[in-house]
């Protein structure tokens, strides 16, 4: 469990120029404006900010990408009308935070939504286009049995044309219109070097049509049936034929050896009509296809139940495990009486340090069943499947989870438990309340006021916590009653993972992960609105 | 913030991979802007190629005698080897991807399920490579890598504990019992099984994963099922609880324990070698356990043309004409010690004997399956036999039900 600090807070304070804090009187003018120290201050961030802009917009043309290139010189445009109007004064403020939130939240949200419509994922992985490329030069093989030739690419006028030398020491050659034929010219070691009518073309006149040469095709004779010549590194050629045939206006694929014809289908594959399909497909709309797949399959309808029943169970344990131990550390080391608090305050928010991913890992070694720290050398050897039994695995899972969460927790239960300010306390003991008392009417409920919003958003953070779970366990042990690769620790975001192919053990789909995902962000939003609407009733304490 | 990690982690995991999920709490949304080191020119002469750690050096010899012959300018861009093939699958149709990169044959059937790859034609230079080699980058006629290495796994015997190969499974457990050692056999398991390794066991029962048609390319028809199957899964069940097979037997346990004396033999790729320096070592075929001939997986390390790539001209010349040389190959076996895929560089590096072992124990082995069904496979194959071993479930219910789960997973997907 880590606690990254919120990047557009801070990204936001390095970018705001310098501006007063409040608006003030009309008569008073803002530092920013009057060519003070302030205003050079704003011209130079502003330059800064869009020289980057214009840099991120010429790239952007550079690489044809329009819509980066659009939202940049939109965001440009916002940010120096805000920073330079005397209008905008909130704005100015807010402008930062904005833009962070568009690109690192709603991009990847709208983008994980537009997704989820679509079957993005093997076998549709690009557009048609590039799916027609594809299949076009994946069927045009060369013609078994036959040779091939040195060859010389040559220009007539504006026409390229390859030069071959045939084995009977012959030069042929032929252009995209005129079929080879043979010519008097020269040949060097086996190379056509002198060709009359044609001038050679050298290899950087060669590299600067590259894409023609490859793409040029001689025939070999009159009868197509023949193939034609064809080269890929322009000193080789051989003679290939095509297999298949795009046909523009009619939108099929002929199959040139059967005959038969494929139309592209709604699912974004070219089908035939007895139903085979060639084999790459492209990225298509589907609608609701996804979440229909996502809750029709009835292979997962029993795995599902337990695994949403442990997620519940793991994000809510961890956070009252955690918390609870926090808290109880945090009252102990509060304690004024307490020596060397500050030692002790630091080594324990030592788990915190370690990355999260990192801590999961060395769990999963130190809990090895056989050569495992803990079994070998705390147990003297038992052989305690710690990670390979389905209670203990989920108890191991959830007392990694301890280790690595409870520094968080005691750090702001400390936090929250020294704001709590004497008076009040002392309030309460004139006017005779115990100990106890005290703690549950008073130091309690002033508490949660400040930690229940983080309270549910470790709660989240924990229903999603895929990184534990995927270094600790992978999900195992498996169940051994389903039939699909899941195990006892998965949680569903693991769940999404296994089911969408993208741990490799299926085709990967991600139009059904974002699908799933989409899922996964109801329940969690749905929960945290309903828990953050409850803790306002705490605030009413304040 | 703290609600909305999970939400970016979610959305990226979901739309990009799981790598740029890494990354992308720090990233600047320009970041992912292309940077001028990963686009190509269009002028005619540069070429990006995507390469892993081990392969940098050799490939960066063969791409300066391209440089110096031809005034390309070649890139390398080093990556990890498991990224490769998700970011090439994402990058190439974004026109952000390599003109080449390195990769396993068995990455063929997703590669060209998503149009990701180009044909290459090999001409002449095909017969100059093993035939398991070019088989195994072949899809439908047509070729699709330049293959440089073939590795599979042997039998590693330590001759200090055991003077002689054993003809039988039976043969190296008692060969491994008589010289007294901890482990009788070392074979990597780990809790969720280890198939690749222990597939020669499983084949010496006459049980492959899929049925060959017969040119050698695999159709996506399960053949690990039946008799043969059961038997096999009793045969594990059997050793496991000799003792012979244990589950806890990871990875680096077994080349441990190897290194240290404490088995005559282990079952394992070249890759082991490293650690086994000062050992007295000899390479024999698999024992067979069910009396047919024990078949590894080959696998074959290449490299692939991109189908988007724009100097596709450029990428063909560099591999075909450089790439195939025996003088690469050869760097490629110096820098990896896979023994190289051709014929004449694989002579060459025979010279070693332990090469030349692994190489004899390869004539036999099958290629992995390179067809997208296998993936399927791997999700149940492993864990199913790690439960066997255990005494976890019962060897042939277990067995029968992991073949009706990858039939149920192979008719959903």
């Amino acid at each position: 469990m880590s606690t990254p600090h919120p990047p557009q807070v801070e990204a936001a304070r390095a970018m705001a120029p310098e501006q007063p804090p409040a608006a003030g009187t009309p008569r008073r003018t803002s530092h920013a404006r009057d060519f003070g120290r302030g205003f050079v201050v704003k011209l130079i961030l502003m330059a800064l900010v869009n020289a980057l802009g214009v840099y991120v917009v010429l790239a952007a043309w550079g690489e044809e990408s329009y819509g980066i290139m659009w939202s940049m010189v939109a965001m440009l445009v916002v940010a120096d009308y805000v920073y330079f109007s005397r209008r905008a004064l909130p704005l100015k403020y807010i402008v930062p935070g904005l833009v962070f939130l568009l690109a690192y939240q709603i991009f990847t949200v709208v983008y994980t939504g537009v997704v989820a419509f679509t079957n993005y994922g093997d076998g549709h992985n690009s557009t048609k286009q590039d799916a027609i490329e594809f299949l076009l030069i994946s069927n045009e093989r060369r013609v078994e049995g036959s040779p091939t030739y040195p060859v010389t690419v040559v220009r007539a006028g504006d026409q390229l044309g390859f030069a071959i030398v045939n084995a009977d020491g012959e030069v042929r050659v032929g252009t995209a219109e005129q079929p080879l034929q043979t010519v008097d010219g020269t040949a060097t070691d086996g190379v056509a070097s002198e060709v009359p009518g044609y001038e050679v073309l050298g290899r950087q006149e060669i590299l600067e049509n590259a894409d023609d040469v490859t793409a040029l095709r001689v025939p070999v004779s009159d009868d197509a049936e023949d193939g034609s010549l064809r080269t890929q590194d322009a000193r080789n050629a051989f003679v290939a034929k095509s297999f298949l045939e795009y046909d523009e206006e009619a939108d099929v694929m002929r199959d040139l050896s059967t005959g038969a014809v494929y139309t592209p289908s709604d699912e974004g594959y070219f089908v035939a009509e007895d139903g085979t399909r060639l084999q790459t497909g492209w990225r298509v709309n589907v609608g609701l296809d996804n979440f229909a797949t996502a809750f029709g399959d009835a292979r997962y309808a029993t795995p599902f139940f337990k695994i949403l029943a442990w997620t519940f169970a793991f994000a809510i344990l961890s956070v009252l495990t955690t918390f609870l131990l926090g808290l109880f550390l945090a009252i102990v080391f509060n304690d004024p009486r307490l020596r060397g608090r500050k030692i002790y305050r630091t080594l324990l928010i030592l788990p915190y340090a370690v990355p999260g991913f990192l801590a999961a890992l060395l769990w999963s070694g130190m809990l090895n069943r056989r050569y495992g720290f803990v079994n070998e050398m705390l147990l003297g050897g038992a052989e305690v499947g710690w990670l390979t039994d389905p209670t203990l695995a989920k108890l191991s899972v959830l007392g990694v989870n301890l280790w690595l969460g409870f520094p968080y927790m005691f750090l702001i239960a400390t936090g929250a438990l020294q704001a709590i300010p004497s008076d009040v306390l002392e309030a309460a003991k004139i006017d005779g309340a115990g100990r106890i008392r005290t703690w549950w009417s008073v130091t309690m409920p002033l508490l949660l006021v400040s930690t229940a919003p983080l309270l549910i958003s470790s709660f989240a953070f924990n229903f999603n916590n895929f990184t534990l779970i995927y270094m600790l366990t992978r999900g195992g042990p498996r169940f051994t009653d389903a039939s699909v690769p899941l195990g006892h620790t998965d949680i569903l975001i693991s769940m999404v993972y296994s089911v969408s192919g993208l741990d490799g053990t299926a085709a990967k789909n991600y139009g059904l992960a974002s699908a799933l995902s989409i899922v996964i962000f109801v329940i969690v939003a749905t929960i945290s609105a309903l828990a953050f609407r409850r803790t306002r009733s705490l605030e009413e304490i304040n | 913030m703290r609600r909305s990690i999970p939400l970016v982690a979610v959305a990226l995991g979901a739309a990009l991979t799981l790598t740029a999920c890494g990354g992308g709490d720090t990233e600047e949304p320009e970041a992912s802007e292309p940077t001028a080191e990963e686009t190509t020119e269009t002028d005619g002469g540069s070429l990006t190629i995507w390469v892993d750690e081990t392969r940098q050096a050799a490939v960066e010899a063969a791409a300066t005698a391209f440089e110096e012959e031809t005034g390309t300018t070649v890139e390398l861009v080093q990556k990890n080897f498991d990224d490769i093939r998700p970011d090439f699958l994402a990058q190439v149709p974004t026109g952000e991807g390599p003109d080449i990169t390195v990769g396993a044959h068995d990455w063929l059937g997703e590669l060209t399920a998503n149009g990701v790859v180009a044909p290459i034609e090999l001409g002449e230079a095909s017969s100059a490579f093993e035939e398991v080699a070019v088989a195994a980058f072949t899809q439908d006629g047509q070729v699709y890598g330049l293959p440089y290495s073939v590795e599979n796994i042997a039998l590693i015997r330590n001759t200090d504990l055991a003077a002689e190969a054993p003809a039988t499974w039976d043969d190296a457990v008692a060969a491994g019992q008589a010289a007294g050692t901890e482990y009788p056999i070392l074979i990597q398991m780990g809790e969720e099984g280890d198939p690749y390794t222990m597939y020669p066991l499983q084949t010496s029962f006459g049980a492959p994963v899929f049925t060959q048609n017969e040119d050698g390319s695999y159709k996506p028809e399960l053949a690990l099922g039946g008799e043969a199957g059961n038997a096999f899964a009793t045969w594990l069940q059997a050793q496991g609880a000799a003792g012979v097979l244990d589950t806890a037997v990871t990875y680096d346990v077994a080349v441990e324990a190897f290194a240290n004396g404490q088995s005559p033999f282990i079952i394992g790729g070249p890759w082991m070698l490293g650690s086994f320096e000062g050992l007295n070592l000899e390479i024999d075929p698999i024992p067979s356990a069910g009396g047919q001939p024990a078949q590894p997986f080959v696998g074959v390390q290449g490299f692939y043309i991109s189908a988007q790539s724009e100097n596709d001209l450029l990428a063909n010349d560099f591999l075909v004409n450089f790439m195939a040389t025996e003088e690469a190959q050869m760097a490629l076996y110096e820098a990896g010690g896979r023994p190289p895929a051709l014929v004449a560089a694989a002579d060459a590096a025979s010279a070693d004997p332990i090469t030349a072992g692994f190489r004899e124990v390869g004539s036999e082995a099958v290629p992995m399956p390179s067809i997208p069904e296998m993936g399927s496979v791997w999700a149940f194959w492993g864990v199913t036999e790690a439960q066997i071993v255990s005494g976890a479930a019962e060897p042939v219910a277990a067995w029968e039900k992991m073949v009706s789960d990858i039939q149920g997973a192979l008719d959903a997907s």
